[in-house]
C-alpha cells in the first residue's frame, strides 16, 4: 500500500541548511580544499574510488569533502555520479608484473629478485599519535637511492609456478561479466566474485577475511606478494584499431598463497587467493585474496560450511551502498505498516483475553503524522541490484 | 597506416595522454601559431572501465570504472587528430588531439616531435624520482653470525 505524505518540504530544507553549516565548521578556520583532502588524505580517497569503483581522485576528494568524511556517504556520491556518465569501453587488461613499483614485499620468500622494497607503509610504526602533526611541524623529505627499483620484477608466484607447486590461474574465456550492467546471478564467475569484492565494503571484507583464519574457513595463507604502483591504463579507440596509453592508475595487488591437499587428480600443490584494489588499500586487497580463496572451496572439493565460504552471502551482502540504502530505509515513513500492525497486537490480545478491541490509532497522533513528502511502502521489499536499477 | 608508423603514433599519443597538464600546456604555448582546426568531436568525458586479470595474469576481470575525455579534431590541412585521456579534462584532451593531428602533418611534424620527447623526459623524470625515492626503502638484510667460527 502506499500513502503520500506531505509536508515536511520547509523541514527537510532547514534541514540541509543546518547539516551544510554544520559540515563547514567554525568559519574562522580555513574551509578544506579538494587538493588538500586528495594529498593529505589520501587514503580515505583511495577507498572512495576503489568502493565507489571510479578512479577520480578530485572527484573523491570532493565527495568526501561533500560527506564530511563519512566514507560510505561518499562512496553513495560517487556510485550516483557515475550513472550520468557514459561508458566508452573498457581498458586492455592492466599488466602488474610491469607495475612502477613503490611498495613490494613478501612475507614468503626473504631474497626475491628485486628485493624487499617497503615503499610508503604504517607498519613498523608505533602507533603513537605523533604531536608534531599538531604543530605544523616541518616534514622529513624523504630520501631518493641513486639507483631506481628495478622495472620489472618478477611475481613471487611465478617463481612457485617454474616448479610446478602452485596452480596456473585460470585464463581464456570471453569478455568478462559486469555486475554493473546485468544483475549477479548465482553461481558467479570468479570474474564476477572478484569485481564484487573490489567493490566490496572494506569492513565486511576485513571481518569475513579474519573469519576464515580464526577457523570460520580453511585458507592456510601466506602473503605471497603484495606490490603497490603505478600500471599504465592502455585502451583501443574504436578509430584507430591500436592500444593507446590514456593514464596510470596506482593499484595494491596481494596473492594469498594457500594450502591444498591434492586430489586423484591433482597433486598437492599451492592454490591462490588474489586481491586487486584502486589506489593505496593494502588491508583491502590482503582481505579480499583471503575471501576470494574462501569462496573457491566448492571449486576445491573443500567443505563449504562457513560463511566466508558462502558465495550467496558474501556476495549479496557485501556492497555498502546497498546495504546502507536498505538499513537506512528504515528511517523513512512507515505510519501506514506501524499502524496495521499495532492493529493486528490489539486484536490477537483482544482475542486471547476475550476482551473488546481497543480503538485504534488513539496515540500518539491521529493517524499519519506530518513528514517527508515521500510514498511508502507496505511490506519493504529487497532493493535491485544495481543493474536492475539503471 | 604500415606498422613502424603506427607504434610512432602509439607512441606520441601515449606521450601526450600521461603528460602533467601544466607541461603539455606549456609545450602548447611554446609551438608556433597553431592552424586552424575544426573539432570533429568536442571534448567529452565518459568512462572507461578498467580491467585486471585474476591472479595478475589469469583471465580478465572488471576492477572498476575511471574517467576518461576524448577529444577529435581535424586540421585545415586534412590530417585528423585524436586525444583519449585520463580524468575530466577537456583542455588537455583538445590539446593532445591537435598535437596529434600535427604530427601526421610533415611540415609542423619537427617542432611538435621535439615537445613530444621534452614531454616524454619529463614523465620519465618524475617516474625515476619517485623509483628513486622507493629504492631507499629497500630492505638490505644481513645475516647475524652465530657460533665459535
Amino acid at each position: 500500500m502506499y500513502v503520500a505524505v506531505k509536508g515536511g518540504e520547509r523541514a527537510i530544507d532547514a534541514a540541509h541548511r543546518l547539516m551544510a553549516e554544520e559540515r563547514r565548521g567554525d568559519p574562522a578556520t580555513p574551509e578544506l580544499s579538494l587538493g588538500q583532502i586528495a594529498g593529505q588524505l589520501g587514503l580515505a580517497v583511495d577507498r572512495v574510488m576503489t568502493e565507489g569503483s571510479v578512479y577520480d581522485t578530485e572527484l573523491a576528494a570532493l565527495a568526501v569533502k561533500q560527506a564530511q568524511g563519512d566514507l560510505v556517504e561518499a562512496i553513495f556520491l560517487l556510485r550516483a555520479y557515475r550513472t550520468t556518465l557514459p561508458r566508452f569501453g573498457a581498458s586492455e587488461p592492466v599488466d602488474t608484473a610491469a607495475m612502477a613499483i613503490r611498495r613490494r614485499i613478501s612475507a614468503a620468500y626473504k631474497d626475491l629478485p628485486g628485493g624487499q622494497v617497503l615503499g610508503p607503509t604504517y607498519d613498523y610504526t608505533h602507533r603513537l599519535l605523533d604531536f608534531a602533526l599538531a604543530a605544523d611541524g616541518d616534514v622529513p623529505w624523504a630520501e631518493a637511492s641513486d639507483t631506481a627499483v628495478a622495472d620489472v620484477m618478477p611475481r613471487v608466484a611465478d617463481v612457485l609456478d617454474r616448479e610446478g607447486l602452485i596452480e596456473a590461474n585460470p585464463t581464456g574465456g570471453g569478455p568478462p561479466g559486469d555486475l554493473t550492467r546485468e544483475p549477479l546471478t548465482l553461481p558467479a564467475g570468479r570474474d564476477l566474485r572478484l569485481q564484487n569484492l573490489a567493490r566490496a565494503d572494506e569492513g565486511f571484507v576485513l571481518a569475513l577475511g579474519y573469519s576464515s583464519q580464526r577457523g570460520y574457513g580453511n585458507t592456510h595463507p601466506f602473503a605471497g606478494e603484495i606490490r603497490m604502483g603505478e600500471v599504465t591504463v592502455e585502451l583501443v579507440p574504436e578509430e584507430l584499431g591500436f592500444p593507446v596509453a590514456i593514464g596510470t592508475v596506482t593499484v595494491t595487488e596481494c596473492q594469498m598463497i594457500n594450502q591444498f591437499k591434492g586430489s586423484k587428480d591433482i597433486p598437492p600443490q599451492f592454490t591462490r587467493g588474489y586481491g586487486l584494489t584502486f589506489g593505496k588499500s593494502e588491508r583491502k586487497a590482503m582481505a579480499m585474496a583471503l575471501v576470494d580463496r574462501s569462496l573457491r572451496a566448492r571449486e576445491l572439493g573443500e567443505d563449504a560450511a562457513n560463511p566466508a565460504q558462502d558465495e550467496e552471502f558474501v556476495l549479496m551482502h557485501s556492497d555498502n551502498v546497498e546495504a546502507s540504502g536498505f538499513v537506512q530505509h528504515l528511517k523513512l515513513p512507515h505510519y501506514v505498516d506501524f499502524q496495521s500492525e499495532l492493529e493486528m497486537i490489539r486484536r490477537l490480545r483482544a482475542a486471547g483475553q476475550q476482551l473488546e478491541p481497543a480503538p485504534a490509532g488513539d496515540w500518539p497522533v491521529e493517524g499519519p503524522r506530518a513528514g517527508a513528502s515521500v510514498s511508502q511502502a507496505g511490506g519493504c521489499p529487497r532493493p535491485a541490484p544495481e543493474g536492475q536499477r539503471q | 597506416m604500415p606498422l613502424d608508423a603506427t607504434d610512432g603514433r602509439r607512441r606520441w599519443m601515449s606521450v601526450l595522454a600521461q603528460a602533467a597538464p601544466g607541461d603539455l600546456a606549456g609545450s602548447w604555448s611554446r609551438l608556433p601559431a597553431l592552424p586552424a582546426y575544426e573539432l570533429l568531436r568536442r571534448p567529452e568525458t565518459g568512462l572507461v572501465m578498467v580491467r585486471g586479470r585474476v591472479g595478475g595474469d589469469g583471465a580478465p576481470f572488471n576492477l572498476g570504472e575511471m574517467t576518461v575525455t576524448r577529444c577529435s579534431v581535424r586540421l585545415e590541412a586534412g590530417p585528423c587528430g585524436h586525444a583519449w585521456v585520463q580524468g575530466r579534462r577537456p583542455d588537455h584532451a583538445e590539446r593532445a588531439a591537435v598535437l596529434d593531428a600535427l604530427m601526421q602533418d610533415p611540415e609542423r611534424r619537427q617542432a611538435v616531435a621535439a615537445e613530444i620527447d621534452r614531454l616524454e623526459a619529463l614523465t620519465i623524470h618524475r617516474r625515476d624520482e619517485a623509483a628513486r625515492k622507493s629504492a631507499a626503502t629497500r630492505v638490505e638484510f644481513f645475516t647475524m653470525v652465530r657460533g665459535e667460527d
